[in-house]
């Protein structure tokens, strides 16, 4: 397998701070402002992304994470049951500003069974989207708020993406 | 979160004999996420949706088939409940006709409980739908073991090296079978106690102790689940009269008091108030009887999505 890195661990970090800035300049009522990560890599970033906009605006923004098997449309494809976990969200989504935060934006599947799983919660005032790749390929009408950069792929390549909280590191490589 | 790369393959789920510890945990773990989602505001996910139950009761149950049937719904599973009296088995069709017919109707999940031990294991060779044992006979209950375990999984943080005692009428007690096989595999010590009639030494070579003496049964236990006297299922009478029983080995409040300080007290229901269990320590803080129906239905949507959950059969 050939692999080619794309971003290191300052580009992560350049993105995500850029983001911050877009995500406060975009919501001027901040108080209403939650992150929410889609397991795996979408939880730490969410997290990320809200210790950074806390930074810049001095006070703390919730965070929470998302499973969204239990939404999936593809379990009648696989042959056996993919594990669930519960979601985590510790605070009443209804008429907050919920940013989704994922790692990589593909298909946009995971992110329709995300927000499903989150209406569960509650009726949020609206839905953000942050990503850290946007690799193209949509098969569903869902576009990003915030990207942290536009990666044209072609659909036999595959993006890894590392984050220190998970794998000691951070990167990501394209595989083909 | 840990995420196990644990893969479930079972379509079926007959009893907890047959399951190694690592697919009791995957169970356990996949039942912490659907009870989340009885605490949220849309308690339902469309994980079944399209798949149909069919809650196959041929001993009568109000516990286990609701909590089954709300399992289905939350899983957005469509449900059809046939119940012994009201189908074509009272006219004399067999239990593999009576299969066979749901097959036809396309059934995916059947859920049976039957009289008779082993029924769901035959079933499971004839359909191509999911089978789930509610209850065989005095077999196997399998789900409200797991419930029981979910319950003191969650109550302790884990189930090695704790002292269960099961209490009661062991011999006819499907519960109690597919109790001892889950607590043993997952490393608890078993005890088993009740008048001797009912608690047959034969028990210890399923790995437990047995004793006739309640006071050696509950004074180490951090855990006392207490089983009811299963009145339909004695052909004769094992013990003189419900009073003695009770004298003996009801745990009431004297013998409440004599239990350890954080000794969890559990029941399958329903539960007889004064005869099995003082009233007063059924409603206690100690006692985690209703917890366990809530942990049920979160048990059996993990056990329905598990076994379901994938490409249709």
């Amino acid at each position: 397998m050939n692999a080619t890195p794309i971003m290191d661990a300052t580009a992560i970090e350049r993105a995500l701070a850029r983001m911050a800035h877009e995500i406060v300049e975009g919501n001027p009522q901040t108080d209403a402002l939650v992150f929410v990560g889609l397991r795996t890599h979408g939880a730490p970033l969410a997290r990320r992304l809200a210790a950074k906009i806390g930074e810049i605006l001095g006070s703390e923004f919730p965070t929470g994470e998302l499973d969204i098997t239990m939404h999936r449309d593809d379990l009648d494809l696989r042959e056996t049951p993919p594990a669930v976990g519960p979601s985590h969200i510790p605070f009443d989504v209804t008429d907050k500003t919920v940013v989704l935060v994922d790692d990589v934006l593909y298909t946009g599947r995971s992110i329709r069974a995300a927000m499903d799983e989150l209406s569960d919660f509650g009726r949020p005032k609206c839905i953000r989207l942050a990503v850290l790749v946007d690799r193209g390929h949509r098969e569903l009408p869902i576009r990003p708020d915030y990207v942290g950069k536009n990666l044209p792929t072609s659909m036999t390549e595959r993006i890894r993406v590392s984050l220190t909280e998970i794998a000691g590191k951070d990167e990501v490589v394209i595989e083909k | 979160m840990k995420k196990t790369k644990f893969i479930w393959k079972r379509k079926d789920l007959l009893g907890i004999q047959d399951l190694s510890a690592d697919e009791i945990v995957h169970i356990l773990d996949t039942a912490a996420a659907f009870k989340q989602v009885g605490e949220r505001n849309i308690k339902k996910v469309p994980s079944l949706r399209g798949k149909t139950l069919i809650n196959l009761f041929i001993e009568p149950s109000t516990r286990t088939r609701t909590s089954f049937e709300l399992a289905a719904i939350r899983l957005s599973a469509d449900i059809v409940n046939i119940t012994a009296t009201a189908s074509s088995l009272v006219k004399g069709e067999t239990l593999k006709d009576t299969a066979l017919n749901l097959q036809a109707l396309h059934a995916d999940i059947i859920v049976i409980r039957h009289g008779a031990a082993g029924a769901p294991h035959f079933l499971s060779r004839i359909v191509k739908a999911s089978i789930i044992n509610a209850g065989d006979g005095a077999h196997e209950h399998p789900t409200q073991a797991l419930l029981d375990a979910f319950t003191i999984r969650e109550k302790k943080g884990t189930i090695a090296g704790l002292n269960v005692t099961i209490l009661g009428d062991i011999l006819y007690s499907r519960v109690a079978r597919s109790n001892i096989w889950l607590l043993t595999k997952l490393g608890a010590n078993v005890t088993l106690a009740g008048p001797s009639t009912l608690v047959p030494r034969v028990f210890e070579q399923l790995g437990c102790r047995v004793t006739h003496d309640m006071e050696e049964a509950i004074r180490d236990a951090d855990v006392i689940n207490l089983l009811r006297i299963q009145h339909e299922r004695q052909r004769k009478t094992m013990f003189p009269s419900i009073g003695e029983y009770t004298a003996m080995f009801g745990l009431n409040k004297e013998r409440f008091a004599r239990t350890k300080p954080d000794a969890l007290i559990m029941h399958p229901g329903p539960i007889n108030r004064g005869v099995e269990i003082d009233s007063d320590v059924a409603d206690c803080g100690r006692s985690v009887i209703l917890e366990q129906v809530t942990n049920g239905l979160a048990v059996r949507m993990a056990v329905l999505y598990l076994c379901a959950g994938g490409q249709p059969v």
